[in-house]
């Protein structure tokens, strides 16, 4: 079978159709799918209705501190709001969402009969749905994090547990079909670029999060028996909360280079220089695994002597800036083959750049936010630089979904609206993040809705972070909408394998 | 008649780079992760501990195991000798295979898995010797939970172990990629619990 064939399932008998035919088979196809395309199509579907419930939840928390006396929600669930915001940006949305691209597209552009390993990464995606309830229904129930409630705190710990065995058990599918399952002929480095950050992103995946498995089991055990040693609830965020921040939510943005490497190859006809270039600043993007998996900060102090400020400048510089040079490269590369080849506009790259764009944002705000001299520690800066990443990865997710979608669903999607919801969710992100960036200057303390005051316009920061939040749910919306109808009842796609591959030779 | 003009080329060399050694690689590379992670938090307890005088008085100790806890050593130690003769095992599962001797290989693998349950049962058995409870204290609740975790990575290696059993008793003579796998796996596993035995049982 090569890459532009359908997969086995999508080319099956008249038996299977016919069960598909009622509903119940239809939801039981889906239940024991093993076709790539129908796990990843899965995982994309779930995230997208996971980010606009993600969003609407920045929303009430962004309204929530306009005013000091505000009360949209019950006071005593604001800790659970906080945390589960965070959970759920890098969770239940840019994890998965990379990941169901990565599961969909890998296997045909590596020239694979099927995913490798493909039952177990749709176990993995059932013990990530699953998961994700367990620990929304902690959040909802005074768990979590701080929470109030021992048992659903438990409940937390279980369904976080679940949902690191199920993004592991899916890495581990997408990094072995890369791995071992290219068609012959094809080295390491002839993967398409997509194919790569895939893999990249996915080891990195697979080396940092049993760091965090092996600290929750710790806390877990802990806070089930003795809630002492590991400082009971209040103390869990001091023990997993790093997997929540940078430079750990790095990684789960690297494929949205691959995605823009990717478009751009296919908007330059194959042509890119330097592309073994594109390969080291992938690489070096997964250097946040570093920082990740020794759960330190590296921050640095311009005040002292010159050689106390080389000594913490070092180590920062290697934890924390290295990351931004692959971005760096990466688009340096993809601008200098669009400069090179005069390519034409795809309505794809437009939010693909723009993702990539906020996603390092995102990562110079993470290394300002390490600099101690600006004091940013406990306020909302913390909470923007996870907002541009996650929100990034969204914006990367609409340009590859509407780039890979027709080799995905066989239908083409229309251009002029992915232009438009691309133009608008970078606005949405720039409206829910920028605003803490600033406030964070302003000493706006975090995770606190009510209480706080500092000089400066507290009503208009808190407004606009609410508004972008409003509006990026509404493009995730409108574009799932979109994405539907395209994929059901658009024209049929005409796109050629070309599509999914660039030039090896650049 | 001369062909060689006309004759095809050979076609590209079919490149066979098994998937199942891979995962095994993968899952080994996640296995050393989770156990290393844990082992680490356990070194910043156990050097953060606070200082006590030793019982003769003759020197300072770190107060982190408990005086009246006595880890026994001799099944502790009689686990790490039972993980070098399951990779020998493993190893002899691979060299069976690869001479299409299916008896020795299914032989091997069963051995394997004995020494995997005896591993359980020893863990079992320290659990019961050492008499203590999961909630008497900061050391005793760390200990259970990274020896458990030990545990579940050698249920996990058992689960592999019988996989590879049953299929080489069905007669799947072409799994050597699969046997190779469960090999590796082997060693994986044995390296991780070595350094949990030192960290753990011997440096305690």
């Amino acid at each position: 079978m090569t890459a532009i064939d359908a997969s086995p399932s999508t080319t099956s008998s008249s038996g299977l159709t016919a069960t598909r035919s009622t509903l119940l088979g239809a939801v039981a196809a889906y239940l024991t799918a093993s076709d790539h395309k129908r796990i990843g199509r899965l995982l994309i579907s779930f995230s997208a209705i996971f980010a606009i419930g993600t969003a609407i939840e920045g929303a009430i928390l962004g309204a929530e501190r306009i005013s000091a006396s505000s009360s949209i929600v019950d006071a005593g669930i604001i800790v659970q709001l906080f945390s589960a915001l965070r959970f759920d940006l890098i969770f239940s949305v840019a994890a998965p969402l990379m990941l169901g691209l990565a599961v969909a597209v890998v296997p045909m552009q590596v020239g694979a009969r099927a995913l490798a390993f493909a039952r177990s990464a749709m176990f993995g995606f059932y013990l990530w749905l699953f998961g994700v309830v367990l620990v929304g229904s902690s959040y909802l129930n005074n768990g979590g994090p701080g929470g109030g409630d021992a048992e659903m705190v438990d409940l937390f710990f279980t369904g976080l547990g679940l949902v690191i065995a199920g993004l592991l058990l899916i890495s581990a599918s997408v990094a072995t079909t890369v791995l071992a399952s290219r068609r012959a002929g094809m080295t390491l480095i002839e993967t398409p670029i997509f194919s790569w950050s895939a893999l990249v992103a996915s080891v990195s995946m697979l080396l940092t999060l049993p760091v965090l498995a092996g600290a929750l089991i710790y806390v877990a055990v802990d806070h089930a028996y003795e809630r002492a040693t590991f400082g009971a609830t209040e103390g869990v965020n001091a023990w997993i909360g790093w997997a929540f921040t940078s430079p750990q939510i790095f990684i789960v943005a690297i494929p949205t280079l691959g995605v823009l490497a990717q478009i751009v190859a296919t908007m330059t006809r194959g042509k890119q220089p330097l592309r073994a270039g594109l390969f080291v600043g992938v690489g070096l993007m997964s250097t946040a695994v570093i920082g990740a998996v020794t759960q330190s900060s590296y921050t640095v102090n311009f005040s002292g002597s010159a050689s106390d400020i080389l000594k913490s400048l070092i180590p920062y510089l290697f934890f924390n800036d290295l990351s931004i040079l692959g971005v760096l490269v990466v688009l340096g590369l993809c601008l200098l083959a669009l400069k090179n080849e005069k390519a034409k506009l795809n309505a794809a790259f437009v939010p693909a750049f723009l993702g990539v764009g906020m996603v390092l944002t995102g990562m110079i705000g993470g290394a300002v936010f390490k600099i101690t001299n600006l004091k940013l520690a406990n306020t909302v800066f913390e909470e923007g630089v996870l907002v541009y990443v996650c929100y990034g990865v969204v914006l990367s997710g609409i340009g590859a979904v509407a780039h890979f979608g027709p080799r995905i669903w066989g239908r083409e999607i229309q251009s002029a609206p992915v232009l438009g919801l691309g133009l608008l969710g970078f606005l949405a992100t720039v409206l829910a993040s920028l605003p803490y960036f600033i406030a964070g200057f302003a000493d706006q303390p975090a995770a606190v809705a009510n209480g706080f005051d500092y000089s400066g316009p507290i009503w208009l920061w808190n407004s606009l972070v609410a508004a972008g939040h409003a509006l990026m749910a509404l493009v995730v919306l409108l574009f799932f909408a979109l994405a539907a109808k395209s994929f059901r009842s658009g024209t049929i796609s005409t796109a050629t394998s070309a599509e999914l591959f660039e030039s090896v030779n650049g | 008649m001369n062909t060689s003009a006309t004759a095809l080329g050979a076609g590209p060399t079919v490149v066979m780079r098994r998937p199942a050694l891979v995962l095994a690689g993968l899952l080994s590379a996640v296995s050393a992760m989770l156990m290393g992670s844990m082992l680490a938090i356990w070194l910043d307890f156990r050097s953060n501990a606070p200082l006590r005088e030793s019982p003769d008085g003759g020197k300072m100790l770190r107060d982190w195991l408990p005086e009246n806890i006595k880890i026994p050593e001799v099944a502790t130690n009689t686990m790490m000798m039972t993980f070098v003769i399951t990779c020998v095992m493993a190893q002899w599962a691979v060299y069976s295979f690869r001479r299409n001797d299916s008896k020795h290989a299914s032989l091997a693998l069963g051995v394997v898995l004995l020494t995997e349950i005896a591993l359980v049962n020893a863990q079992l058995a320290v659990y019961s010797q050492m008499g203590i409870g999961v909630r008497d204290g900061g050391y005793m609740t760390m200990f259970y939970a990274i020896t458990a975790t030990m545990l579940v990575i050698i249920v996990v290696c058992m689960g592999f172990t019988l996989l590879a059993l049953f299929r080489s008793i069905a007669g799947r003579a072409g799994d050597r990629d699969l046997v190779s796998a469960h090999a590796l796996y082997c060693y994986a596993v044995s390296a991780i619990f070595a350094a949990m035995w030192l960290v753990v049982y011997v440096q305690k």
